[in-house]
């Protein structure tokens, strides 16, 4: 509890034991009065105080004027132990839910708990000095002992050790480095001691990016925090003008039309009570707790939703749309042998090396790989890239082609089938077709289980698009059972394919793509929701998603469904609960069934459920 | 420009009350309160003295609820 807190509290038990004894002694009259205004002001005079402030800057309609609206109309009515009691049990509700979100707020931050709190530079004679993380230049040596976080992206110099991930990736299986590796901050170096050297600043390392990204989630506000902001805005003055309705109107046709006796005092008192339950404050604080609740469990999972508009989207979700490498496979590609060779096949392979020299494609680096020998980038000139084709360039002079099928009838040069699975290299050289080299791409071990999470978690249908041939994409689509598949599209056409699909469906039911960041920023943005997979230490895919899965594991993709569905659960159970609840009150309020106390349940009570509930969207491990 | 600034507000219909107020303050161009982070993000108009419109932001907020603050 902090010191405001604590005032409060002394203050509550201060004006409960006053109220106690005044109801214990005999007393009458304008005493009575004038020892009921000791706790009354002990416990309510900063309410009045600011009631009287917001009436001065017309603010009139907040719940400080309906606490002191009611309780001086009880005191007026001669009812001084309702009305103090009213404003005792306004204070404790609000200390409850002021002790209940600061503890909520605290357990999150608790989860997201990876920034580090210093970093060790080492001077050039080998001392160490604790420095705060921003203070660290670009190509200092940092020393990271076990037991500390990683508090800067660099590359290890020195040292060999295991990693825990966790608080990054929810992934539990400690990683192996050593030197030479490059590092992330956020991991927790669990046995060696390290020298890293820095490559980026604390602002833009990592750990900063998903803070930055954490904390600023809860500003993108969902449809339901919308709905609850633009409800409270007219709910609480129609409340307002329903209590002047009750107080007034029936005692009038009583008197007018039906001859009876007015009744004031009870139709003012039944106003209050309708006054007091009105208060939005647990619609209004329940829904965005509860989105940040689940934001922060989700961040625990290594999942991590850029707002809560994403959370609210992803739990409507039905379509799923994957790109294929990198998504549903390793992404990492081997050269599985060189057919038709026309010419050595050692000799082809660095053709084909050289040629794509140039590009950081996830084939390229294959052949650059199986190559093996390091490449002298002055031997290449004239190089053309053409998208989802390949590359045209001169090697040595001489013009070397390299890419698919497509590439070659644009060239106008026959090729030899291959039937072999996987993604194809035809090569030309100096015109003449030169053979081709195959490339085979690992289908994650996950992989097909997470189709079949996906199925189990609502979505109705699994589509996957790819740049590969047919029989490539048609294989790796019917092994892990997606619905839907097509190939050989260029990188627009994966756009195209996904507004089709968006047209297709209705409008409630949402569709998500599923991309590793890769060249597929374009299909993120267009998705109705974005997800980005293995993005630990891509910027990229950090950038244009929605939401980033930090490891690669596509099972995740259902769980961050499951968690979207949860936290929306608790959401509209919140809403529902909380309007119904206040509902009901009113009614028997107005009705002149549910007394003063009734109205303090529906006020604080509903709150402190509300904040309860919503806490429930943190836990999110079971799921 | 863009700028965050911590804030200090008890309740969130409170908190929802400061956006708005901080909407509405000449020279802000958008603004959103998180409430449970308890920060302000503002962005200002193009060539506005982000100090002196931060002052009438508070001001403003002071009006629609007394017990707030924001630590500029």
């Amino acid at each position: 509890m902090n010191q405001k807190q604590k005032k409060v509290l002394i203050r509550i038990i201060a004006a409960a034991a006053c109220i106690l004894i005044l109801e214990l002694l005999p007393i009458e009259g304008v005493l009575k009065f004038a020892l009921y205004m000791i706790p009354y002001l002990v416990i309510g005079y900063d309410i009045l105080k600011k009631a009287g402030k917001g009436i001065l800057n017309r603010q009139v309609f907040d719940e400080n004027f309906l606490m002191a609206v009611a309780t001086v109309g009880a005191i007026l009515l001669g009812e001084y132990t309702e009305g103090v009691a009213v404003m005792l049990f306004y204070q404790i509700g609000e200390l409850f839910q002021s002790y209940a979100v600061g503890k909520s707020r605290k357990n999150i931050s608790e989860l997201m708990d990876i920034r580090p709190d210093y970093a060790n530079v080492a001077g050039e004679d080998g001392t160490l000095v604790q420095v705060d993380p921003d203070e660290v230049e670009i190509g200092s040596l940092i020393v990271v002992e076990p037991g500390e976080k990683v508090p800067i992206d660099g590359v290890i110099v020195e040292g060999k050790t295991t990693l825990n991930t966790s608080a990054l990736t929810g992934e539990s299986v400690p990683q192996d480095a050593g030197a030479g590796d490059s590092i992330i901050s956020g991991c927790i170096n669990m046995t060696g001691v390290l020298k890293i050297k820095t490559t980026k600043e604390f602002g833009e390392s990592t750990v900063s990016k998903i803070l930055d990204l954490v904390e600023n989630a809860s500003s993108k506000k969902s449809r339901s925090e919308n709905f609850i902001s633009k409800f409270a805005k007219y709910y609480t003055p129609a409340v307002c003008y329903g209590a002047v309705a009750l107080a007034v109107l029936p005692p009038l046709v009583r008197l007018l039309f039906l001859g009876l006796s007015p009744q004031w005092g009870d139709w003012v008192f039944r106003a209050l009570t309708f006054l007091v339950i009105s208060c939005p404050c647990a619609l209004v604080i329940s829904i965005p707790l509860s989105f940040f609740a689940g934001i922060g469990g989700a961040g625990n999972a290594g999942v991590l939703v850029k707002g809560s508009n994403y959370l609210e989207t992803l739990s409507q979700t039905k379509y799923v749309v994957f790109d294929k490498t990198g998504t549903m496979t390793e992404g990492v590609f081997e050269v599985s042998g060189v057919h038709h060779a026309e010419m050595e096949q050692g000799k082809l392979l660095e053709y084909a090396a050289l040629a794509e020299c140039h590009s950081s494609h996830p084939i390229s680096k294959s052949l650059q790989k199986a190559y093996g020998k390091p490449l002298d980038a002055s031997r290449v000139t004239e190089v053309e890239e053409i998208g989802g084709n390949g590359v045209v360039a001169k090697v040595d002079g001489v013009s070397v082609a390299a890419g698919n099928e497509r590439l070659m009838e644009r060239l106008g040069i026959p090729c030899a089938q291959c039937h072999s699975v996987g993604t194809i290299v035809h090569m030309a050289v100096d015109g003449a077709y030169a053979g081709h080299i195959l490339i085979s791409d690992r289908i994650k071990p996950n992989a097909k289980e997470a189709i079949a999470a996906l199925k189990t978690a609502g979505v109705k249908k699994t589509v996957m698009l790819t740049g590969d041939r047919k029989e490539v994409g048609r294989q790796v689509a019917k092994e892990l059972g997606i619905d839907e598949v097509h190939c050989e599209l260029l990188p627009g056409d994966k756009v195209a394919k996904v507004e089709e699909l968006l047209q297709a469906k209705s409008e409630k039911e949402k569709l998500a793509f599923v991309g590793d960041g890769i060249n597929d920023a374009p299909v993120l943005s267009r998705a109705d929701i974005g997800i980005a997979m293995g993005a630990l230490g891509s910027d990229a895919a950090i950038e244009a998603a929605d939401i980033v899965l930090m490891d690669d594991d596509p099972k995740k993709i259902a769980k961050a469904i499951r968690i979207s569905e949860k936290c929306l659960r608790i959401v509209y159970e919140n809403i529902i609960f909380a309007i119904g609840i206040k509902l009901v009150c009113l009614i028997l309020g107005a009705l002149g069934i549910a007394n003063m106390w009734a109205a303090i349940f529906a006020d604080v009570g509903v709150m402190v459920i509300a904040v309860l509930n919503a806490i429930r969207a943190l836990n999110v491990k079971r799921l | 420009m863009k700028k965050t600034y911590k804030i200090e507000v008890d309740c969130a219909n409170c908190a929802n009350k400061m956006e708005d107020a901080a909407k509405h303050t000449a020279g802000v161009k958008d603004a959103t309160v998180n409430f449970m982070t308890l920060k302000m993000a503002v962005e200002f108009e193009e060539g506005a003295d982000a100090k002196a419109v931060m002052q009438d932001v508070l001001k403003n907020c002071k009006k629609v609820e007394d017990d707030c603050e924001i630590y500029l």
